[in-house]
């Protein structure tokens, strides 16, 4: 049938466009973390478990209780939760970072990505990545509230108030607000074991390469808030998985786990390396490549219309 | 090829009683809806759905408006058929279908008005101090509001030649030629970001609905879709309104949704194929049922219409809405089913969220049996032209 050849090759003009732009241009090129980047470093082999991070961020950030009113028991991050530390329980569970029988912690907070998911999905910049220090900030003067956001992050983190007529985003921006006072992250200011360390990522990552050159007991000095700081303990080095969570996942992140125990027990997803914002952002870029694509489409479009418009009269009659 | 105007009826309004008891009860399905939707704006999202942080976009985002603006490309696909291709005898089907992409674009924005949280701030998506343009959301936003407005005017002459303002009609009619190129490149630009939208959910999406090909699995699918639309209302109106079947019209489009449709799983397979899918495809689980259900669902029409009962009316209702269906349940798996976000998350709507998407359905059909009745919408009778 005419119609059906016609059709589909005219569709085919701006669908093949789409694909062979899509399969020939160049990828967008990778984002990698600033040079002065800040983030955590949690060794979960260190965490006691004692929650105080959880109660440290929550007055740090203003954000709502979630227990009984003494303490802080949120069992995830949410609308009034940025930050959580979870316990993995097997069997007895009488000895720590044992996969048998054994319990491990963990952390539960934004992981500040080279290339975050977050901020390639706003559609009204109320998510960026600041070009400094890299942390991922959320501002709610120009937030829509269409959650792409919390839809898009692979680790889950940004959460939305859906109780409130008033909503918005809730996640962890590494006490920001903090720093113009000369602070740092709260929950690695306040955290007793040095679990969670707060400094620049450089830094932070040649003591992770530094512990994980140590052999399981020895003894030696771990630095506790910041890692540039003067407060530290000496302390005995646990036994480590070979994977340091957030060095590769997504590109990247700017807070790298440590763990005793694989993380998958961890909950942790197994993520690619390469970053879906990167995928998301070459795709669209080929097919509107400097809007060549549609505009040329555009054309023949209104060239045909053009040529086979009718006189009103004729309609009308 | 030039139409061929004595044989075209012009459109003229039904008239008619407009308070039916149809009308009626479509009318009482908008009023649950406002009442839903006070509680939401005044309670917030949660009180009325299910939504949450693990499935943050539910029905009113998937069917709202990742379907109801699919079956809205009836507007783009016939207007593309009649115009684009020159097919004068496509025209009858032009002002019904752009009112039914007009409503349904329409309820797709407003949904999305009462889904996002900061609804106030929605401008903010146009106004250059904050638009992000590396987000797929802000192309598919900015483009299905440009589209709104150009399906608007592209109504608008119906309007104006119910008002009597001819000259004006005519005028703009000059111009009309500009909205219809428009109106075929932005549902193309906004149905196949539809599908792109996934492309950032990464590793979330499952493997089998995760692919670069989306953005051409959401195009002909929606061709499909709005195809299936003008079909299946073709054959509801000739019903109600008791006019004989336009055997050849709709057939001919239902075949050009045959062609998209066999265009839509050569793609899918090809596609899975190139990355090592296929195997994946048999083990047994939720997800690769659903995929099959899918291929049988768009698979089905091919088959019902090849040889010659294919031509028999009841044939292409019936294809026609099983290619709709695989359009939708395509949508509903991409976007919920295939979405996974980690252990403990669940979702199916709440009676609040159905009963404001049934709202919208409801309100849409009222709208367009209202417009019918009022508006030169469909072709006067043939009998009275003889």
């Amino acid at each position: 049938m005419m119609d059906r050849r016609v059709a589909l090759k005219v569709l085919g003009a701006g669908c093949g466009a789409a694909v062979a732009g899509a399969g020939t241009a160049e990828a967008r090129g990778a984002k990698v973390i600033p040079k002065k980047a800040l983030g955590l470093l949690y060794d979960g082999t260190l965490c006691v478990g004692c929650n105080a991070c959880v109660s440290a961020c929550k007055q740090a950030n203003d954000m709502p209780s979630d227990g009984d009113g003494m303490y802080e028991q949120p069992i995830d991050i949410s609308g009034k939760t940025l930050n959580v530390i979870k316990a993995y329980r097997s069997g007895k569970a009488d000895h720590k970072d044992q996969v048998v029988d054994g319990f491990a912690f963990t952390k539960y907070s934004c992981y500040h990505c080279a290339d975050p998911s977050c901020v390639s999905a706003c559609p009204v910049s109320a998510m960026t990545k600041d070009p400094e220090t890299g942390i991922v900030k959320y501002n709610v003067e120009a937030c829509i509230g269409c959650r792409y956001c919390v839809a898009a992050c692979p680790f889950g983190v940004p959460r939305f108030t859906y109780d409130k007529a008033d909503p918005k985003i809730s996640k962890c921006q590494l006490c920001q607000h903090r720093m113009i006072d000369g602070k740092f992250a709260a929950c690695a200011e306040v955290c007793p074991t040095g679990a969670t360390l707060f400094g620049p990522v450089d830094e932070l990552r040649k003591e992770i390469a530094r512990r994980r050159s140590l052999k399981t007991g020895t003894r030696t000095v771990f630095p506790r808030g910041k890692i540039d700081g003067t407060d530290s303990y000496e302390g005995t080095i646990g036994r480590y998985v070979d994977h340091v969570y957030g060095e590769k996942e997504i590109g990247g992140t700017q807070v790298l786990h440590l763990s005793g125990v694989p993380f998958e027990l961890l909950d942790k997803p197994a993520l690619p390396d390469e970053p879906p914002a990167r995928v998301s952002e070459s795709v669209q870029h080929a097919i509107y490549n400097h809007l060549i694509a549609p505009l040329g489409f555009l054309g023949l479009l209104g060239a045909l219309a053009w040529r086979n418009r009718k006189e009103p009269d004729d309609e009308a009659k | 090829m030039k139409p061929n105007d004595e044989a075209e009826a012009a459109p003229a309004p039904l008239g008619g009683r407009l308070f039916t008891p149809f009308a009626r009860v479509l009318a009482a399905f908008v009023v649950i809806l406002v009442a839903i939707l006070a509680v939401r704006f005044i309670r917030g999202i949660g009180a009325v759905s299910n939504l949450n942080d693990g499935y943050p976009w539910g029905i009113w985002i998937a069917w709202d408006v990742v379907i109801g603006s699919a079956l809205g490309a009836s507007g783009f696909t016939v207007a593309f058929v009649a115009y684009i291709l020159n097919r004068g005898e496509y025209h009858p089907l032009v002002r019904p279908a752009l009112l039914t992409a007009l409503f349904g674009y329409a309820m797709a924005g407003l949904s999305v008005f009462f889904d996002i949280g900061r609804y106030w701030d929605f401008w903010h998506i146009f106004s250059p101090k904050y638009m992000q343009v590396n987000s797929v959301l802000f192309e598919v936003a900015l483009c299905i509001m440009s589209y709104t407005v150009v399906l608007a005017l592209e109504v608008s002459p119906m309007v104006l030649q119910r008002l009597g303002m001819n000259k004006l009609r005519k005028k703009f009619e000059k111009l009309l030629f500009v909205f219809i190129a428009l109106g075929v490149l932005l549902p193309t630009m906004h149905q196949s970001s539809l599908g792109s939208m996934l492309m950032v959910f990464g590793p979330q999406i499952d493997p089998i609905y995760q692919t670069p090909a989306l953005p051409v699995l959401f195009l002909t699918s929606t061709i499909g879709m709005g195809l299936a639309a003008v079909v299946v209302e073709g054959s509801l109106t000739s019903l109600a309104l008791r006019r004989p079947f336009e055997r050849d019209l709709l057939g001919g489009l239902v075949r050009v949704g045959r062609g998209i449709a066999f265009v839509f799983v050569i793609v899918r397979f090809v596609d899975l194929g190139a990355r090592d899918l296929l195997p994946a495809l048999f083990e047994l689980r939720g997800l690769t049922l659903m995929f099959w259900i899918e291929i049988a669902l768009f698979v089905s029409p091919i088959v019902l219409l090849g040889g010659r009962s294919g031509r028999r009316p009841s044939r292409m209702f019936t294809a026609a809405c099983l290619l709709a269906l695989g359009g939708i349940l395509y949508r509903i798996d991409a976007y919920l089913v295939a979405y996974h976000t980690g252990a403990g998350w669940n979702y199916f709507p709440s009676m609040g969220e159905l009963m404001v998407t049934i709202g919208l359905v409801a309100f849409e059909i009222l709208a367009f049996i209202i417009a019918i009745k009022v508006l030169p919408v469909l072709p006067a009778r043939r009998d009275v032209h003889g």
